[in-house]
């Protein structure tokens, strides 16, 4: 059972928010949520990540220095983070923006193109919640419901138009693997 | 009512309006800045007033004079900032102002980092600046009690006509966690016949922080410390966490205290009789919870958990004094204590092992 994310990108990937939306979900499913951003210098137009914590007990510490699972975005963050991933875990690899392959052998790796998914649904932006979509299938977290309710409370008012296009890319995310696994069988 | 996601920083922001705060004098500095964004945003839209001055110094002055004038008051920084506001506040407490001041602190000494620390604990809780004086020092430990805190700490500061200091970490300030708004309470403004407002024909207000004759400052001075003696007796605050038949007791307070929480936890479900005294006010310093917890006879030792290099410790010794061993485990400098480090620690205590 997952309880641990962590989820990194640069600064402008929407990572932040897709955080508050696994921590609203967490919430809608009554659980006990924590989010805790990288702050300070280094967020400021460079990486920028976030722990989020959901669990069936009270949070003790909410800094996840060692996830269950890790999304990346970026680069820097995969080389940043790879190593802090729990053995057995999980990483999402965002392979449009990284060229490399995951180095571990002991982790599940799972590749999805985001950005490229994303120009297709027609909205660059949306790449991060089709990690994140994927990241949901994949470990379970919360429910792909609770996220999609969750889009009203984190997008800001003069962003509520955009909340379509996000689920859209939250299902797409979802059924990445779910496609692959069928087709491989097909 | 829904759960919110909220940062511990807007926490403080959002439960100072609801205490019926409308004036905010702050500066910048992170990790507390969130506070100030917020309130630039929420205090004009129930009519207060938010400003920030040009420095700590302007900062803590302007406080002095809004709760002088009888304003419900409130400024915010980090432990630099809180440092350069000790004048003003030793200031405040002579003349016996209410007002609410947030310190969340960073990594210190010097300018330090902004990661989570616990190391103003000294500063906070001996008054801070010159002179003989206390303030009362509040320190949550999650999103939501900060809300609730920040009523607690207006009411404490408008009984007792006293500054109240509320001290955090950037861990704490920075984090969301889920809040239970509820419906906004009504919050009631006392009389101010204290206050500098105009003397309606009555007598002068005078507010003072000049005792040039050594009588008077004497007396004033005794006229605060029965203050101080009342707030030790009536206002110690704190939590027990499994402490009933617990051997080893933990003392932690706002985030080593959430992990301590864990390490009772993990402890318990290996039959490791381990409990948890997590002060609410670090001064007063909740010594009943103490002499309580030694009156149950059962308790072998007390470790204190900080992220500092041991200030804490001083109190839990003074409260302890002497019946029984008080040792000590801190990380440092914007470093958290980990689980399964504080479990070694108590591992060590309790079964003599060696890690």
């Amino acid at each position: 059972m997952f309880e641990q994310v962590l989820l990194a990108g640069f600064g402008g990937q929407g990572i932040l928010s897709a955080g508050q939306l696994l921590a609203y979900a967490g919430i809608l499913e009554g659980k006990y949520v924590t989010w805790v951003p990288s702050y300070g210098a280094e967020m400021r137009g460079g990486t920028a990540n976030c722990g989020v914590t959901i669990s069936n007990r009270s949070i003790s510490s909410p800094i996840v220095s060692d996830p269950e699972a890790l999304m990346v975005m970026n680069r820097p963050s995969l080389e940043k983070f790879e190593q802090n991933v729990v053995t057995n875990g999980l990483i999402v690899v965002n392979s449009s923006l990284i060229n490399c392959k995951v180095e571990r052998k002991d982790v599940q790796v799972m590749y999805i193109p985001a950005n490229k998914l994303a120009e297709e649904l027609g909205n660059n932006k949306v790449a991060v919640n089709i990690a994140l979509g994927a990241l949901i299938f994949l470990t379970q977290i919360v429910s792909l419901e609770a996220v999609m309710e969750s889009l009203g409370k984190v997008l800001p008012p003069h962003h509520q138009k955009l909340i379509a296009i996000n689920q859209r890319a939250l299902k797409t995310g979802a059924q990445y693997f779910d496609h692959l696994a069928k087709e491989k069988a097909g | 009512m829904a759960k919110v996601l909220m940062k511990g920083n807007e926490a403080f922001g959002e439960g100072a309006i609801r205490a019926g705060c409308r004036f905010y004098f702050g500066y910048p500095i992170t990790p507390q800045s969130e506070l100030a964004h917020f309130l630039a945003k929420r205090m004009p839209e129930v009519g207060g007033t938010f400003l920030q001055a040009e420095s700590e110094l302007a900062s803590i002055n302007m406080v002095f004079g809004a709760a002088g004038a009888g304003a419900r008051v409130m400024t915010s920084s980090s432990g630099p900032g809180i440092s350069l506001m000790q004048e003003g506040i030793s200031f405040i407490a002579c003349a016996e102002l209410p007002c609410v001041i947030v310190n969340i602190m960073r990594g210190g000494p010097g300018l330090g980092n902004i990661a989570p620390v616990q190391s103003d604990y000294f500063q906070a809780t001996r008054g801070g600046g010159h002179g003989d004086y206390r303030l009362i020092v509040l320190a949550p430990s999650s999103v939501q009690e900060i809300i609730d805190l920040v009523w607690e700490a207006f009411v404490l500061a408008e009984k007792y006509l006293n500054p109240i200091l509320m001290l955090g970490d950037g861990l704490l300030g920075q984090m969301m966690e889920p809040v239970e708004l509820d419906e906004e309470k009504e919050f009631f403004i006392p009389l101010r016949p204290w206050a500098a407002s105009g003397r309606m024909g009555g007598p002068k207000r005078i507010i003072n922080t000049l005792y040039i004759v050594p009588e008077e400052a004497e007396k004033h001075n005794f006229k605060l410390n029965q203050k101080y003696k009342e707030i030790e007796v009536k206002e110690q605050r704190w939590e027990n966490y499994q402490t009933k038949d617990a051997q080893l007791v933990l003392v932690a307070f706002g985030t080593a205290a959430r992990v301590c929480k864990g390490v009772v936890d993990y402890c318990r479900e290996q039959g490791l009789p381990v409990g948890l005294i997590r002060p609410i006010t670090l001064w007063p310093f909740p010594d009943k919870a103490f002499d309580y917890i030694l009156s149950l006879g059962t308790v072998r030792y007390f470790l204190s958990v900080e992220m500092s290099t041991g200030q804490m410790i001083e109190d839990i010794r003074l409260a302890v004094d002497g019946r029984r061993p008080v040792h000590f485990y801190g990380r440092f400098g914007g470093m958290l204590p980990v689980l399964t480090d504080v479990v070694k620690e108590v591992k060590k205590l309790l079964l003599k092992e060696e890690p």
